[in-house]
């Protein structure tokens, strides 16, 4: 019976750790703007929240396949194959402008995806923390 | 937890980039030196960055690998009245291009002023995640 009350937590948790994650990579992203040879890396945070909470496991495409975007505004990244567990989860961004030093990260994107994902954060927060307040009422009897 | 590491990644880029505003002013101080009696002018430097891996999930800060001096001859100038003048009557400039050294800057300045950007909001989402359930 807990795990019914507790079911709804464990989701926004997971998706909270996993909006976390994601800050890191466009933070790595972003100190490295100008670093030659740098490739950019992200995740596909829908696909990563289903597998993480095991509601649907998704077969990884092979190696090669490119992930097709669900919306018209998310881009298509490609996987790579999974030489280890953590890095089954990154793809690589799409570069949008060629550049001389082959740094593939585009420095407006990538700020306009950290101020996405920092607003999406505060709003799994927020869910988190009105659910736990939900739960805790029921458990006083208010 | 993975945001702490954010820490290190924009504290490192913020350093490394600090360190190419310093060679930046170096240059640009530079600009108008001669070379003196032993024939060598002031060559530009340039810092190279590389990206180095911090922590165990990937997450990649960046650090100055090389301070390199750019190799392209001085600027020579006919003055066979300047003190520095060599045999043949030429003055030897240092090879600091002004207007590439602007654009270092303007770089630069942009570069450190986002990863200082990443740190607030990352600083300020982690002190409302401390607050859960208050």
């Amino acid at each position: 019976m807990l795990d019914k009350m507790t079911n709804q937590i464990g989701f926004q948790g997971t998706a909270l750790v996993l909006r976390a994650e994601r800050q890191r990579m466009l933070a790595s992203n972003i100190a490295n703007a100008d670093t030659p040879g740098y490739v950019g890396r992200d995740m596909h945070f829908s696909q990563a929240l289903r597998e993480a909470t095991g509601a649907a496991p998704q077969a990884l495409a092979p190696s090669g396949g490119t992930l097709q975007a669900a919306q018209a505004r998310h881009f298509a990244l490609s996987t790579q194959l999974p030489s280890s567990s953590q890095n089954s989860k990154a793809g690589y961004t799409v570069q949008t402008q060629p550049s001389l030093d082959r740094n593939t990260v585009d420095m407006d994107r990538e700020r306009a995806n950290f101020m996405d994902n920092a607003v999406r954060y505060e709003a799994t927060l927020r869910f988190f923390n009105g659910q736990a307040k939900t739960m805790l009422s029921a458990i006083q009897g208010q | 937890m993975s945001m702490f590491s954010i820490f290190n990644v924009s504290g490192s880029a913020v350093s490394a980039q600090s360190q190419r505003l310093n060679a930046v002013a170096s240059n640009l101080a530079n600009v108008d030196a001669v070379a003196g009696p032993d024939g060598k002018a002031y060559k530009a430097r340039q810092v190279v960055f590389q990206a180095q891996p911090m922590g165990p999930d990937q997450a990649a800060g960046v650090r100055v690998s090389a301070i390199k001096e750019s190799e392209t001859p001085g600027r020579r100038v006919f003055d066979p009245s300047h003190p520095a003048a060599d045999q043949e009557g030429y003055v030897t400039h240092s090879n600091v291009n002004a207007v590439e050294e602007m654009v270092n800057m303007i770089s630069a300045s942009r570069s450190y002023q986002n990863n200082i950007e990443v740190m607030n909001t990352a600083k300020s989402l982690l002190l409302k995640t401390l607050q859960i359930g208050q």
